[in-house]
């Protein structure tokens, strides 16, 4: 299903862009052009004069789009914000996203529909990927406390790794920590006393 | 408020620039919570986020341009979604600087660049050389479509004679990069609030020419915006949360907080810069008061008009009026909110602004849109 839309994403992150270029491409849509360094914006989108334009919502530069819904001398085909007047689920759903798209003059919405659909899709696809990697990263971290924790323990008192463990955590129980908590605080005060 | 009930949450929306003052102050330094409040800030990048976090409802109240709660209220460049505004978050700030080669070609006409009037007459000629020469045109930035700057740097040029929407080139940029664009040669100047006039200056990038102060007419530069729904559903909470505000106003303006104020804004929470740039920004002619009135409205309605943005209505008019409401702030303070210093700035073009007539003074004008 070839479509000759012509859609201009601005994000400054490689890898989502990455991700929504590659989704729009399986829908069909290759004429994806993109643009990470935002410097002179204004005029680089009036010389691409893309269809479709979708922006991430951390981008300051999203105010300059703001500007092309205005009639002027360089921007010969106005654009305006894809919403619809009755409905605000779809603005929820691309602020909910962190994405917003906009559309030029005279472009229908239900071909528009499908594009932000799969942009919002594909951009709560990267917050939860970018969401594991976080969560695996302090899992890493805590384990790391925790073993160093153990070996504090196992050395100071004479005790076995799963004595050790088992210490550890009747202590976070008994604080209402995790165990964690309670680990990064014996290490810290081990470090404080050596 | 009896201190045993729970805070009301109010989440508000702002940009991180020095006039987000008040509502930083409100929280930081207790006005909010002593009136039983719990004011959560959001930081945001764009304009149109606060906008869109207004209009789907996940922020109460939020700081905005003076013009954008008019503008929603109208349906203008967007969606219709009826906004009002009690009161102001900031006046003044703004400055107009150039690079210094537009500079030096101003200087060259040998006209006085520290009068408004002929520091615009000084512009057209370089416009007018340049298009003798087929140069490119000039470009100017500026941070918004419905912002004071957009309109201070056109009814600046349009003094003159010069038509921004022909003459010129009139761009959004983000202020965080308006340095960096002058620099680089993309703009010869630009419309900007502080700190980035004083930065651009700091640098050697180019020069403060003009504050639209010396010309432009009283009048917020930033107000607290909301939907009216949420207003006249929470009255409670509008009435506990301007006083607030409204004290939170004053501690800003006295001069004897001022290095707190910078110390406090300078944080990574809002703006993330330096005290000393803070600092060089209080110093502008920025200042806190909190009063907005329907004629301020009317002036940056008859702006939308003059350029193009709306077009002129009786209705339109009234519903102009409908925004800007200092009598929701008179309820809530029990009494008239301090006034507003009027400092009478002549008409630059010689046209007198009349509030009653706003269709006549846009006939009176003869560069528009």
């Amino acid at each position: 299903m070839a479509d000759d839309l012509k859609i201009l994403v601005i994000d400054e992150d490689p890898v989502r862009a990455a991700i929504l270029k590659e989704g729009l491409g399986d829908a069909g849509h290759l004429r994806v052009e993109w643009i990470a360094d935002t410097s002179n914006l204004y005029m680089r989108i009036t010389a691409l004069d893309p269809d479709v334009v979708l922006i991430d919502l951390e981008n300051p530069n999203r105010d300059v789009l703001e500007q092309m819904f205005q009639v002027s001398r360089e921007v010969k085909r106005p654009i305006a914000m894809f919403v619809d007047q009755s409905d605000t689920a779809m603005i929820t759903a691309s602020v909910d996203a962190g994405v917003s798209a906009y559309i030029v003059d005279g472009l229908k919405k239900e071909r528009i529909k499908s594009i932000l659909d799969m942009t919002i899709s594909r951009f709560n696809a990267f917050s939860r990927l970018q969401q594991e990697l976080d969560e695996t990263k302090t899992q890493l971290e805590e384990r790391k406390i925790i073993d160093r924790a153990k070996g504090i323990l196992m050395q100071q008192k004479g005790i076995g790794e799963e004595e050790a463990y088992a210490l550890l955590r009747k202590n976070a129980m008994n604080q209402k920590k995790k165990i964690a908590e309670v680990a990064a605080s014996l290490v810290s005060a081990a470090d404080l006393l050596s | 408020m009896n201190s045993q009930s729970p805070l009301t949450i109010v989440r508000a929306g702002f940009i991180p620039l020095v006039d987000c003052a008040v509502l930083a102050v409100a929280r930081e330094k207790g006005f909010a919570e002593s009136q039983g409040i719990n004011l959560q800030l959001n930081k945001e990048a764009s304009w149109a986020n606060i906008r869109d976090r207004l209009n789907i409802g996940q922020f109460d109240v939020a700081h905005m341009l003076a013009a954008m709660p008019i503008a929603a209220s109208l349906g203008v460049g967007h969606i219709k979604v009826p906004m009002v505004a009690p009161m102001a978050l900031g006046f003044g700030g703004n400055a107009i600087t150039v690079s210094h080669t537009l500079y030096n070609e101003l200087k060259d006409t040998g006209a006085d660049l520290g009068d408004p009037l002929s520091g615009a007459q000084a512009l057209r000629q370089v416009v007018d050389k340049r298009r003798g020469d087929n140069a490119e045109p000039l470009s100017f930035g500026q941070v918004f479509p419905f912002s004071c700057h957009n309109y201070q740097l056109r009814y600046w040029m349009a003094s003159a004679g010069i038509d921004p929407d022909r003459d010129v080139r009139l761009v959004v940029i983000p202020p965080p990069f308006m340095v960096e664009s002058l620099e680089a040669g993309q703009v010869d100047g630009f419309c900007v609030g502080e700190p980035w006039n004083a930065q651009a200056a700091d640098q050697d990038v180019g020069v403060v020419l003009i504050r639209p102060g010396r010309f432009w007419p009283t009048g917020p530069e930033k107000v607290l915006g909301m939907q009216e729904r949420w207003a006249s559903e929470n009255p409670d909470t509008l009435k506990a949360l301007l006083p607030a505000l409204n004290e939170a106003a004053t501690w800003a303006d006295d001069p004897a907080n001022r290095a707190e104020l910078a110390a406090l804004l300078s944080g990574p929470a809002y703006l993330d810069v330096s005290e000393a740039v803070v600092l060089t920004a209080l110093d502008s002619d920025l200042d806190f008061h909190s009063g907005v009135q329907c004629e301020d409205a009317l002036w940056l309605y008859a702006q939308m008009v003059r350029w193009g943005q709306t077009p002129l209505s009786k209705e339109a008019e009234q519903g102009v009026c409908r925004t800007y409401r200092p009598d929701l702030l008179t309820d809530a303070l029990g009494d008239a909110p301090p006034s507003v210093p009027v400092d009478d700035v002549a008409p630059l073009d010689g046209v007198l602004f009349d509030a009653a007539d706003v269709p006549g003074y846009i006939a009176k004008l003869t560069i528009k849109n």
